[in-house]
């Protein structure tokens, strides 16, 4: 499959991440510029350019568990904290809304336009903070520089790689249930109307040729559809109208977002049952989680000022009733990286990897874990 | 002109990947072998044709072994998965390139051939004796440059063809083989950098199924086009056809299954398709579809995250 999606994963989940919580901080009324520090601190931390070094390299994608472990971090990359459950609901939902977008992507190449999206938003979010918006800008140009050059069949391969990531999950999303783009049964809607693709032309036409080339007769046929022309292409460029809407905020104040357990037990069980397998490359995994958290600023909320938690739920009795009912298979086991005073890097490392199996802890405390996690980088 | 018939259930679901469900006739035994691929996993269901029986069997691939540099890239079972009877790998380039390797692409050749496509546009030849497992690595074939899609053989059973393989591939080129001890190339049909994710060969008519949602009806060894199709609204995943009666099935992203027929006439070089039937399966973006017979008279379709196999069969 293709070693070219994690960069793609990374970005368009991190861009549903500040979709979410950017109207989170809004409900709970967050004070302006405690919220624009979160927003640009956790900017900040996705396009780290080491990180971003390593994003890029050709590799395989993550296993889930690693995937959301680095999404833990990222999340927790400023003052702003979250408890398992809210964190929980937090990636279901960007997971959910990146499956859709994906799933619903005309074209293949159409998931690069989503990311473009994306990024637009988040150049907003950042645009009176220079230092960020010029490491966004970089993005914007490695984006360009590894994916405007790959053919179709290379976006579908990616595309592929990404459905087989998201394959099983069926978490029903509030706004996607009301705007009945989601079944109840978890399912996405797929249109059988609507523009064809940028490049396809609409289904009807069996045109029959002679040997000499020449076209001897035309029949049209029932495409069982409600299709039209496709619309112009989007923009690949750094600027540019996208066309489509996929990737683009559907959140606001006055849509609250929720989600529903029920209903996905059995298959993401035999989802699990495949993914379990010891990964080889966990190693690598590591080795990449542990310069994003290397590239922390480490915040101490000792002091009550500061620090804030948000919550994804509308009460904290929710919340502890969603951490309770939240079915097992669906709890990633988050690694739970404990620093230690150990001087021994080698043997915590080995025994973080032994640890990949372990179901999750709360997330650890915040002390002086940014001076002992940067002693175990100077060890690895 | 079709209805549904009972689906048969399988262990997991099925993944977004092209022509995603093969189908294996037993008629001596009175079942059918269906094989579905879930990431890294073979789900097979065999189903007795009275309906009462359904055998499961999963296949896994071996663990990576991450200590050599090669990539296991095909495995071979007994036709009922019971026993593996070999296994190929191929030697992992030194730095990651941005490709994985892997295959795609499977065809069993006259004679004795099985050709298997891979990542690279490499195609690899594998001589099986008739009798043993003596499996053998024949020759490499090099003509592609892009990822190999699809291949497929011959499928009229007429031994008067002078090709009996098309391979496809991501740009849509087609190449057109007659097999022995050395492949020869008999022509190369150029694609518009549009990927062809499927493709069938009878009676010397090559069919190919696009990304764009065409399909394409070429005679093999001239390149000659004979028939363009808008056929589906999104990208085509799976092409068949039904040798003993010209039925052509085509399923895509855009949830619909089309049934066709072609009249094909090599001696006045005449090739004439109509469409016939449309099945939607709601909600579904399919990744496999095949005739269960020779004749068309019933076919099965898989699609992604479903964890069944449909079927329909002629009212």
């Amino acid at each position: 499959m293709s070693s070219r999606t994690l960069p793609l994963l990374f970005i368009n989940l991190g861009g549903e991440m500040l979709y979410i919580l950017d109207q989170r901080l809004r409900a709970q009324n967050i004070p302006a510029d405690k919220a624009k520090k979160v927003m640009n601190d956790i900017i900040t931390t996705m396009f780290n350019k080491k990180f971003l070094e390593e994003l890029f390299k050709p590799q395989e994608l993550y296993s889930k568990k690693a995937l959301r472990t680095v999404f833990d971090r990222l999340a927790h990359a400023s003052i702003m904290r979250l408890n398992q459950a809210s964190m929980d609901k937090l990636y279901d939902l960007m997971t959910m809304a990146f499956k859709y977008q994906v799933l619903l992507c005309p074209r293949p190449k159409d998931i690069l336009l989503v990311s473009f999206n994306h990024m637009d938003a988040i150049k907003d979010f950042v645009k009176d903070t220079p230092s960020i918006l010029s490491q966004v800008d970089e993005t914007y140009r490695q984006l360009i520089e590894m994916y405007t050059p790959l053919s179709s069949g290379e976006f579908q391969l990616i595309r592929q790689t990404l459905l087989i990531f998201f394959q099983d999950m069926h978490i029903r999303v509030s706004i996607f249930l009301k705007d009945k783009v989601q079944n109840s049964n978890g399912r996405f809607v797929l249109p059988t109307s609507g523009p064809v693709p940028h490049g396809t032309q609409v289904p009807g036409l069996i045109r029959m040729f002679s040997c000499t080339g020449e076209e001897f007769t035309r029949l049209k046929f029932n495409n069982g559809g409600n299709y039209t022309t496709a619309l112009r292409e989007g923009s690949f460029d750094i600027f540019g109208d996208r066309v489509t809407k996929l990737g683009t905020n559907m959140y606001s104040v006055s849509r609250p977002v929720e989600t529903h357990m029920s209903g996905t037990s059995k298959n993401s069980a035999q989802h699990t049952k495949v993914s379990a397998a010891p990964n080889p490359l966990a190693k690598e995994e590591l080795n990449l989680l542990a310069r994003l958290m290397g590239g922390l600023e480490v915040q101490k909320p000792g002091n009550a000022d500061t620090g804030f938690r948000i919550s994804l739920f509308a009460t904290d009795e929710e919340e502890e009733e969603a951490l309770i009912s939240r079915p097992d298979e669906l709890s990633c086991g988050v690694i739970n990286i404990q620093a230690t005073k150990d001087q021994q890097a080698n043997a915590e490392l080995a025994k973080i990897m032994g640890e990949f199996t372990e179901s999750g802890d709360q997330s650890p405390s915040v002390s002086n874990k940014g001076d002992d996690l940067l002693a175990m980088m100077d060890g690895l | 002109m079709y209805h549904k018939e009972k689906s048969i259930q399988i262990k997991n679901s099925a993944s977004a990947l092209y022509n995603n469900l093969s189908v294996l006739r037993i008629a001596p035994r009175r079942l059918t072998h269906f094989t579905v691929v879930h990431a890294n996993m073979v789900n097979m269901v065999s189903a007795s044709w009275d309906g009462l029986n359904y055998t499961h069997r999963q296949l896994q691939s071996k663990e990576p072994n991450v200590a050599t540099s090669t990539s296991l890239i095909m495995q071979m079972y007994e036709s009922d998965g019971s026993i593996m009877v070999y296994w190929h790998a191929l030697d992992t380039p030194e730095t990651p390139t941005a490709q994985a390797v892997f295959a795609r692409g499977i065809a069993a050749v006259y004679e004795n051939y099985i050709c298997v496509g891979v990542s690279s546009g490499a195609i690899l030849v594998f001589d099986v004796p008739s009798k043993g497992s003596n499996i053998t690595l024949s020759e490499v074939l090099e003509e592609h440059k892009e990822s190999i899609t699809d291949m497929a053989s011959e499928c009229s059973g007429s031994q008067e063809c002078i090709a009996n393989l098309v391979t496809a591939d991501d740009g849509g080129n087609l190449c057109v083989w007659k097999s022995g001890e050395e492949f020869q190339l008999l022509n190369k049909i150029p694609g518009f950098d549009m990927s062809c994710s499927s493709v069938k060969l009878w009676k010397g008519t090559a069919v190919a199924g696009y990304g764009t949602g065409q399909i394409r009806l070429y005679e093999a060894v001239t390149g000659i086009l004979h028939a363009e199709i808008n056929a589906h609204a999104r990208w085509i995943y799976s092409v068949d056809i039904a040798p003993f009666s010209g039925l052509l099935l085509s399923a895509a992203e855009d949830s619909l299954v089309r049934v066709w027929h072609m009249t094909i006439t090599p001696e006045t070089n005449s090739v004439e398709v109509a469409h016939l039937h449309n099945e939607c399966v709601t909600d579904t973006q399919i990744c496999g579809a095949r005739f269960c017979d020779g004749d068309g008279y019933a076919f099965a379709v898989t699609g992604y995250d479903l964890s069944e196999i449909i079927r329909y069969i002629q009212s």
